[in-house]
């Protein structure tokens, strides 16, 4: 089976409205051209599920955001994330807020078919009393409350990794895979954008297929886009564009807003955006960084 | 015992006391004042602790702060990339030491959001984050870089981020008991919750600072003991160390105008 696919192709299958989950975490390996698409499309009215960075900064800025489900928004070096403060202060965007392990336990619920998951996580704090849908259940067990954090079932999850075969099979190998099974597995489609495509012969060595998270199954298409997850980093081919986020998260406080990033940088195709940041050998030198 | 040294580096001497007793946890320092603390225990008087390099691999030897040069080897002793690390907060294995922008009487923190209403805040910060879970599953200390009534607020936090020892938000069938914050160390003291009742008390003053200036700048009551001790000043073995994990000097951008440790 060839599930490969263009960037437009996969925004072509989303649909306003919809629930949907983006790998990654803060400012690392997030699918940001599959983002990007988005934002050159007419969709609206998203959900987002994100262990969130400038994904869900641009999404938010750019309207296409009803309503967040996140632990936080950050891109690390810049704690706090400039665009997606801009909508929460004015009040633009619906926010489920919870604990960064509640949102790990609403993916696995998901992907396991469980309507909820116990957890004393989220107990005696503001994520139960500002989330009147969290449910608090009583244990057949013991006589404690428990949150019962319900499932994150997403109608689809956007993920960016660096190796994958035009079958679905996608290989993480940074030292990370995040979250980005459990999107996979939580997601009715799960799109996948990949820095190299290479063939099923490539996972046969068992060090390459041991850094492969989830089955082909969950793969519902592949677009080869390298250097897609720039300005996120994708460890080991490239490491996050300080200055670029920097001149995005400066953005925020001029006049022109995010429009003004987006008229110079995101143009109407990958190709020119990649023009716009220097270029893919650019993208592909950036270093890694050192915490 | 030295009298050169910076507050920074007092900070991280007093929060280091933090993991002394804590046996074979997970310490978690973050930002640079907590994270020099950690090692610095790590390093001296609980090498029973474990540390991961802030991404994804556990360490048996804490990494120095930032750029370390190509020819670094890490020492690495597991994969603990952010997934496994909820299995490490749940077994309660861990002690982390965060920096809220704002906590209260009872120990709860936000990192979330000031003012204005919940839909729409006046000033939004970064969200819960993992402060939920690791309040209700492991020991927490806070470092407060600038002691003032804006952090140690007189009322509830505007968002409750993490647990604390607050009756009127006590889950069904737990005990404040439950909760364990250990530390507070700030740029005038270290405090803890040894009071009555949970209540927050003055621990140690470090050098130069008074009481009377903790009290003032803290917007509720706070037991003071009739005699509080100065806080233990660096050794220079301490500061030593402290450099060694410290080459480029992070540590004297933490607090404003990296002031003397001794302000008497």
């Amino acid at each position: 089976m060839d599930k490969q696919m263009t960037a437009a192709e996969v925004v072509g299958q989303l649909e306003d409205g919809m629930t949907i989950g983006i790998g990654g975490w803060g400012p690392r390996r997030k699918p940001m051209a599959l983002v990007r698409e988005i934002l050159r499309s007419e969709l609206q009215d998203l959900t987002l599920v994100s262990y969130g960075g400038a994904d869900v900064g641009m999404l938010c800025a750019a309207g296409k955001v009803k309503k967040l489900v996140f632990a936080f928004v950050s891109l690390d070096f810049i704690p706090l994330e400039a665009h997606f403060r801009q909508a929460r202060q004015r009040g633009a965007i619906e926010v489920m807020e919870i604990d960064e392990g509640m949102m790990l336990l609403g993916l696995r619920a998901a992907a396991w078919g469980l309507p909820y998951i116990p957890t004393e996580v989220g107990l005696g704090t503001d994520i139960v009393t500002r989330n009147p849908d969290l449910k608090l259940v009583d244990s057949p067990y013991d006589d404690k409350e428990w949150v019962a954090m319900p499932a994150l079932k997403l109608d689809a999850s956007l993920i960016h990794v660096d190796h994958a075969d035009k079958r679905g099979v996608c290989q993480i190998s940074g030292p990370d895979h995040y979250m980005d099974d459990m999107f996979a597995r939580a997601a009715a489609k799960t799109y996948v954008s990949c820095d190299e495509l290479v063939d099923s012969s490539y996972f046969h060595a068992p060090e390459q297929a041991r850094a492969v998270f989830w089955e082909r199954a969950a793969t519902t298409g592949v677009v080869h886009i390298p250097g897609g997850a720039h300005p996120s980093s994708c460890s080991p081919l490239y490491g996050f564009d300080v200055p670029h986020f920097k001149e995005y998260s400066a953005a925020a406080r001029d006049e022109a807003g995010f429009q003004g990033y987006a008229e110079k940088f995101l143009g109407a195709s990958e190709a020119d955006y990649q023009a716009a940041v220097g270029g893919l050998e650019a993208i592909q030198t950036l270093p890694l960084p050192s915490y | 015992m030295s009298n050169d040294y910076t507050l920074a580096e007092l900070c991280i001497c007093a929060a280091a006391e933090a993991f002394r007793d804590d046996g074979e946890v997970l310490a978690t320092g973050i930002g640079v004042i907590p994270r020099l603390a950690a090692s610095l225990a790590m390093k001296t008087f609980n090498t029973d602790l474990m540390m991961t390099d802030s991404e994804a691999w556990m360490l048996s030897s804490p990494n120095p702060l930032g750029d370390r040069g190509a020819d670094f080897v890490q020492a690495n002793e597991s994969w603990m990339g952010f997934s496994r690390i909820f299995d490490n907060v749940w077994s309660s294995k861990r002690h982390a030491m965060l920096g809220p922008t704002q906590v209260d009487r009872f120990g709860q923190s936000n990192t979330s959001a000031l003012g204005g209403s919940y839909e729409a805040p006046k000033t939004m910060m970064l969200g819960a984050r993992g402060f939920p879970g690791n309040s209700i599953s492991h020991q927490n200390s806070f470092f407060v870089p600038a002691h003032s009534t804006r952090v140690f607020i007189e009322g509830e936090c505007d968002f409750v981020s993490s647990i604390g020892y607050n009756p009127q938000r006590l889950p069904k069938g737990r005990s404040l008991d439950d909760v364990d914050i250990r530390l507070i160390i700030t740029d005038l003291c270290v405090m803890d919750f040894g009071g009555a009742n949970h209540q927050v008390r003055l621990r140690s003053l470090h050098p130069g600072i008074s009481a009377e200036q903790v009290v003032e700048k803290t917007g509720f009551e706070i037991e003071v003991p009739a005699t509080v001790p100065g806080t233990t000043v660096p050794t220079a073995e301490q500061l030593a160390i402290i450099a060694e994990m410290d080459p480029h000097n992070q540590r004297a951008y933490q607090i404003k105008d990296n002031p003397a440790g001794d302000r008497s």
